[in-house]
């Protein structure tokens, strides 16, 4: 039972990563990123339902009000100083992108079942979704152009990655994951930063703009 | 699991009851009366009593085009399992088959508005056509996840067995597979998003446009084609979401009744909460699909 809701999270995680490929309204895809964050946040409650640990607790709440709110909160403030909402013009198109993440998944599928993982692991849905997730985060930074756009797809890269760690999360040390979550924060705080910064230079976030150097 | 006839009849007559089902949500949500659910009954009456009219520049497949859609659909539901009995037709393989009814369905109707010579049925054609082109790949994924879970390569296996097995074994994939078929199911039955029934303006029409020049019977057999196109999909959907084995015929129908009711009233709020989408948008929609179709098949790997 258990297995089969961390089963529907985790396609709630991937589905978020599709929706962010193909839809243009920055403000829809960084609620799906929000989410997304969020639905991660319940997985060590899910996971580790035998033994709740104050560690555990600390690493679901800690996720959630990071992922959740507290990011979503200040790309949301930032967003709102924009001219444009949407992202525009991406290099690769986003019915194309589309179709790249579900091959991504595929590939994801392939690699999990290839990956010398531990026994536990093995055939749960949570390393492919992590790994799709990376991938399609990986997307997301090279093909977009809005500066917004790359933060979302930096926000998906490390929920992947956190989505990895959370396989092994039992034995991690609470330090470590504190560590990394402030690490994201402080990454998407200097990002979001920055992007006002070019917004204010440029009166874009366009990143194409951002090729040729100036003295 | 046993066949009955008596269910093909009783669903090829009850057919009308769920686009009335639909209308009368919408007029609910709206906030207005609405016409009432056997509304569709006194219009196919109507329909039938009434002459054609058909157009000089027209050939034999304009005629043939309402004829031969409404038999290719009724030829469909034979294949279709209802309310937990097997198919009254099945053999391995009809999955392609079924298809493949539905599109000559399409071919037909497609070949009767392109026969008429008129640009906006050309253009409705063309339209329903490339939306085809997407919803057809998205079911074969489909099928093809369903297939590999039940390991039965026919309709009623397929789908009597999915929600057992594919629930079982994978969630996830029967939550992406029912998705991903209701957006297809959207599509094949040509309601908002993909198109809108109610339109009457060419230039957005889709279904509706290439229908135009048909009149009397021939349009109440495209009326009453759509009703039964809807109740076989609403109807194939609804056996993925639940096993349909209760023991009593009688629980098994009203269970089944009750569950496609719901269907039609999900799909009523869904027009009810969302406009049509732009034309350029409809096929990535359709890709969405069948990338969570490719998502289910991967998951059962």
């Amino acid at each position: 039972m258990v297995g089969r809701l961390v089963e529907l999270v985790l396609v709630a995680v991937v589905l978020a990563d599709l929706f962010v490929l193909a839809s243009p309204p920055l403000a829809a895809c960084i609620r799906a990123v929000a989410l997304q964050g969020m639905a991660l946040g319940l997985i060590p409650l899910l996971l580790h339902r035998d033994g709740w640990s104050a560690h555990t607790f600390l690493i679901a709440f800690g996720m959630i009000a990071l992922k959740g709110f507290l990011i979503p909160g200040m790309l949301f403030k930032a967003l709102r100083e924009a001219p444009l909402h949407r992202e525009e013009e991406p290099l690769v198109g986003f019915s194309l992108s589309l179709i790249l993440g579900g091959g991504l998944i595929a590939l994801a599928v392939a690699l999990a079942g290839k990956l010398p993982l531990p026994v536990g692991v093995k055939g749960s849905l949570l390393v492919p979704a992590a790994l799709a997730t990376v991938m399609m985060g990986c997307l997301v930074i090279v093909t977009r152009v809005k500066a917004m756009s790359q933060v979302l797809g930096f926000l998906m890269l490390e929920n992947g990655i956190l989505a990895f760690g959370l396989t092994l999360s039992r034995e991690l040390p609470v330090l470590v994951e504190t560590g990394v979550l402030m690490d994201v924060f402080v990454g998407v705080f200097i990002m979001a930063v920055v992007i006002r910064h070019i917004q204010l230079e440029f009166g874009s976030m366009n990143t194409r703009k951002l090729t040729a150097l100036k003295e | 699991m046993r066949t009955s006839w008596v269910n093909l009849l009783a669903a090829a007559v009850a057919a009308p009851m769920l686009p009335g089902l639909i209308a009368k949500t919408k007029a609910a949500v709206a906030g207005r009366q609405g016409p009432p659910v056997l509304q569709l009954y006194y219009d196919l009456i109507k329909l039938l009593r009434k002459g054609a009219v058909y157009s000089r520049t027209t050939t034999v497949f304009f005629s043939a085009g309402p004829v031969v859609s409404m038999a290719a659909i009724l030829a469909a539901a034979l294949f279709v399992p209802l309310a937990g009995t097997a198919s009254v037709l099945s053999f391995d393989g009809d999955i392609i088959l079924f298809a493949y009814l539905f599109g000559l369905a399409r071919f037909f109707t497609v070949t009767a508005a392109l026969d008429t010579g008129s640009s906006f049925e050309g253009m409705g054609a063309a339209r329903e056509a490339t939306f085809a082109l997407f919803a057809e790949l998205a079911l074969f994924v489909n099928l093809v996840g369903l297939a590999k879970a039940t390991g039965t390569f026919s309709l009623s296996g397929l789908s009597g067995r999915a929600a057992e097995s594919l629930g079982l074994a994978s969630p996830g994939a029967l939550v992406l597979t029912c998705l991903s078929f209701f957006v297809v199911a959207l599509a094949e039955n040509c309601r908002v998003p993909v198109d809108d029934p109610n339109t009457h303006l060419e230039l957005t029409m889709v279904h509706e446009v290439m229908v135009l020049d048909h009149s009397g019977p021939d349009l109440a057999f495209i009326l009453y084609g759509a009703a039964l196109k809807l109740t076989l999909t609403l109807s194939i959907l609804a056996h993925l979401l639940f096993p349909m084995d209760l023991g009593s015929p009688v629980k098994e129908s009203a269970f089944f009744l009750s569950v496609l009711a719901a269907l039609s009233i999900a799909v009523g709020l869904v027009e009810s909460s969302m406009a049509r989408l732009r034309l350029l948008r409809v096929p990535r929609l359709l890709m969405a699909a069948c990338v969570l179709a490719v998502f289910a098949v991967a998951l059962q790997w």
